[in-house]
């Protein structure tokens, strides 16, 4: 059983919703989670769809832990965490969470192909914010972007937000950083750690 | 020890723990990662093949040699290599064979969403249809024996689900031992199929099938899960984990082999459970199945029968499924009483899609630029470059499979089309199977003109090495196909080799082309940007104060180019404004700005000097 009174969250499987944009680490981030979780002695399953994304599509990800997990995909409206790595992806995928599940979002616009071209308009900040609202209190906004180039290095912002996952579900940075170290090459362990630490203390 | 792997890394473990050794197959998603992953295994030769066809004859060859075989695609490279599956469901093997097919429900990236447990049917081979990765490194050990026992090809039927998702695998750390070389077979009444011996052989493999299907009753991977005798499910494959999921309570007959079934099982599990259900995805497979052993299945009240020929009851036939589908389907069935609330939240506002499009730098927007520029009809095929039908280059007019572009071209041209057709096939798409169509192309003489876009690798399916790169699958140096040479080999007089970036070049050359007769082919070759040595060289570009905003090179349809918030004072329009973190230099922009407003790579680096 999965308890986070703080979050108001109690389950017997725990459900983590990844979506984001081709190039910002969503798949890595979702391989740390699926191994946090095998680590940590649960059944786990992870499901993505690969073939697209490095051509500026959605990504998305779903892990989930548990006693036993069967479906691999989670169902509409039962995320107990959507973690978004861009706003729009995150607002697209909404009614994946549980009311009053858990919004955690990089703070940071992709801008797709159809805005760029005028075709449509990006949908502002407070927009977004309403719509989270209506679906949930415990919304989270990190600006990892920013975080990740005061470091230095615009690519571990995918980093920053499993920090801030992570203080989220009040867990020990040491039982999650080694699985992140491994996961990255050897010359930038320490600024991943840096900005994993920056993560945790941004909640 | 127990791993977490994806199913596809599961095939290829339980490969190699089986002691296969030999392995060819063509990428395909979602099956590519099976022979990416097994060719890194000690003691195995993994090859990629040109095709299916080549390389599923391959796989036969090995396994009529005496070594344990592999044989991977995606479910449509099962079309392309059906006349090999065919033959060697009817000669039988010496050693193990395996044949994955990957299919792809909801066609992810696919062009169709063909059942291909179907094909097992169609030739009489068993067929084992894993629900994750546990199953699929078991089922990949069990196919091989199975082959050997019974002398037959084993379809292992894989979805992207299933391939695509990680789940923990209890694996053993050890390969079997590979069979020494034996003496090659020298059967011609079971090897080579003329007639006489194939009117032989047809008995033998219907005998055969009647067998398996016997086996099947105590095959370990199709059990009975005694729960509530209210429900009774009868499913396989992925579909297994939903029926796990929404109906906690059911009795399940979980088939790991999905054909042939094992009749007597079924019919017991039948007696046994008061309403008995088939959960499946796609086509009702097992579901008709079990009709014509005549077993009852369950009927929702007040609701028509259903009949020949949309024999599938209760579960959609479209796309993959998922918890919510299950439960909805279920509940309209009065099979799930709980409520639910099949209205998710709505959210109100309107979001801006987020199509795939051709990345920035791509060699291929060239010459959809001018295609689009032209307004010929293009016949576009599979591969990266079918993102050339999207806005605003919207210049592909027809796809439908590896090799079609050239082909269907020709077909216009033979039908006396009054205009000149471009056909644009990449350059792994080309080996594959575009070589035979412009052979046709030359050998009647049509009036094609074809583009191949030779970005020196397998693009789409995430950079594979091809008979053009120089490398082999487990990166030994290689021959490096010569595409012109080959072209012209093939009897097309009129050929040239561009740098794709050079636009001008290509439209001079296509208007040219477009009023002179006869076959011609233009090869545009540059690699693709996203190549690791391709991505040292990225130099974004500039836009000067030339800019008045004219949009001409918005319509190139770059990522890395769109509408800046600064307006022209004249024009009242919108400046181009170029993303730094996306724009790699290919300075194809900075070729059509008609005011010279974009600076070129120079340029660029002379001002920052």
């Amino acid at each position: 059983m999965f308890s986070f009174p703080k979050l108001g969250i109690k389950r017997d499987v725990l459900n983590f919703f990844l979506v984001g944009v081709g190039g910002q680490g969503t798949i890595l981030a979702s391989n740390v989670l699926a191994e946090l979780g095998l680590k940590l002695g649960y059944d786990v399953k992870k499901a993505e769809i690969h073939g697209m994304s490095q051509r500026g599509g959605s990504v998305i990800s779903h892990v989930r832990w548990g006693e036993q997990v069967f479906s691999p995909i989670i169902a509409k409206g039962e995320a107990d965490f959507l973690i978004a790595f861009e706003k729009l992806e995150g607002l697209r995928f909404l009614d994946q969470i549980r009311p009053d599940g858990v919004f955690l979002v990089n703070d940071y616009q992709i801008v797709p192909v159809t805005v760029s071209s005028g075709n449509a308009i990006y949908p502002s900040d407070q927009d977004i914010r309403e719509s989270t609202h209506e679906i949930t209190s415990n919304n989270y906004w990190v600006d990892c972007r920013s975080i990740a180039e005061e470091l230095g290095n615009v690519k571990v912002a995918n980093v920053v937000l499993l920090g801030a996952l992570c203080g989220l579900m009040e867990a020990e940075l040491e039982t999650w950083f080694p699985i992140i170290a491994s996961k990255v090459p050897q010359k930038s362990v320490e600024i991943n750690r840096l900005a994993f630490q920056r993560g945790v203390d941004a909640i | 020890m127990r791993r977490l792997l994806s199913g596809n890394e599961a095939v290829a473990r339980g490969a190699w723990e089986a002691g296969c050794s030999v392995a060819s197959g063509y990428p395909g998603t979602p099956s590519t990662e099976i022979m990416e992953t097994f060719a890194l295994y000690p003691n195995v030769y993994a090859e990629w093949a040109p095709n299916e066809k080549v390389g599923l004859d391959a796989a036969i060859g090995a396994a009529y040699a005496g070594k344990r075989s592999l044989c991977t695609m995606k479910h449509v490279g099962l079309n392309v290599a059906a006349d090999a599956f065919f033959y060697v469901a009817m000669t039988g093997i010496e050693a193990g064979l395996v044949i994955v097919s990957a299919d792809d429900p909801s066609m992810h990236s696919s062009q169709n969403e063909q059942d291909n447990r179907q094909f097992a049917k169609f030739a009489r081979i068993p067929c084992l249809d894993p629900a994750d990765s546990q199953e699929a490194r078991d089922f990949t050990i069990a196919a091989y024996d199975l082959s050997e026992q019974f002398d037959t090809p084993v379809l292992l039927r894989m979805t992207t689900r299933v391939c695509h998702t990680s789940t923990a695998v209890e694996v053993f750390e050890q390969q079997a031992t590979v069979p020494d070389q034996k003496k090659y077979p020298r059967n011609p009444l079971k090897y080579v199929m003329i007639p006489a011996n194939a009117r032989r052989r047809h008995p033998v493999i219907e005998a055969r099938i009647a067998d398996i299907s016997e086996f099947a009753e105590t095959f370990i991977h199709n059990r009975v899960e005694y729960r509530g005798k209210d429900l009774g499910i009868i499913t396989g494959g992925v579909a297994y984990q939903y029926a796990r999921e929404v109906f906690p309570d059911a009795s399940i007959l979980k088939l790991g082999m999905v054909y042939p079934l094992p009749k007597k099982m079924i019919t017991e599990f039948a007696k046994n459970v008061k309403n008995l259900i088939v959960l499946e995805e796609l086509d009702p497979f097992i579901e008709d199945q079990v009709r014509a052993m005549g077993v009852k299945l369950y009927q929702p009240a007040g609701k028509a029968e259903q009949s020949y020929p949309l024999t599938k009851s209760i579960f959609p036939i479209f796309g993959e499924l998922n918890p919510a589908i299950v439960r909805q389907f279920a509940n309209e069935a009065g099979l799930y009483a709980a409520e639910i609330d099949f209205e998710t939240a709505p959210i109100s506002l309107e979001l801006p899609a987020r199509p795939p499009s051709l990345c920035p730098g791509c060699p291929h927007r060239s010459s959809f630029y001018v295609l689009s520029k032209l307004k010929i009809p293009v016949n576009g095929d599979i591969g990266c470059y079918t993102l050339g039908v999207a806005p605003p280059l919207s210049a592909i007019d027809t796809c439908g499979c590896m090799g079609a572009s050239i082909g269907v071209a020709h077909g216009a041209a033979i039908a006396g089309d009054p205009e000149r057709h471009v056909a644009v096939v990449g350059d792994s798409t080309f080996f594959h199977s575009g070589i035979p169509a412009l052979i046709n192309v030359a050998y009647n003489q049509s009036n094609v003109i074809t583009i191949i876009m030779d970005n020196r690798v397998t693009g789409m399916t995430g950079h594979q090495e091809n008979p053009g790169t120089g490398k082999t699958l487990q990166n030994e140096a290689t021959i490096s196909l010569d595409i012109e040479q080959l072209v012209k080999a093939c009897g097309i007089e009129k050929v040239l080799t561009v740098e794709a970036f050079e636009v001008d070049l290509i439209e001079k050359t296509l208007r040219t082309w477009m009023k002179e007769e006869g076959p011609a082919v233009m090869i545009t070759r540059e690699p693709c940007a996203l190549l690791p040595e391709q991505r040292k060289r990225y130099i974004p570009l500039e836009v000067t104060d030339q800019c008045n905003g004219c949009t001409v090179c918005f319509r190139i349809g770059c990522p890395a180019i769109s509408k800046s918030e600064i307006l022209d004072p004249k024009y009242n329009r919108p400046l181009a404004i170029i993303n730094a973190s996306l724009c790699t230099g290919c300075e194809i922009c900075a070729q059509v700005c008609p005011r010279d407003a974009i600076l070129f790579k120079s340029q660029v680096l002379a001002k920052s000097n």
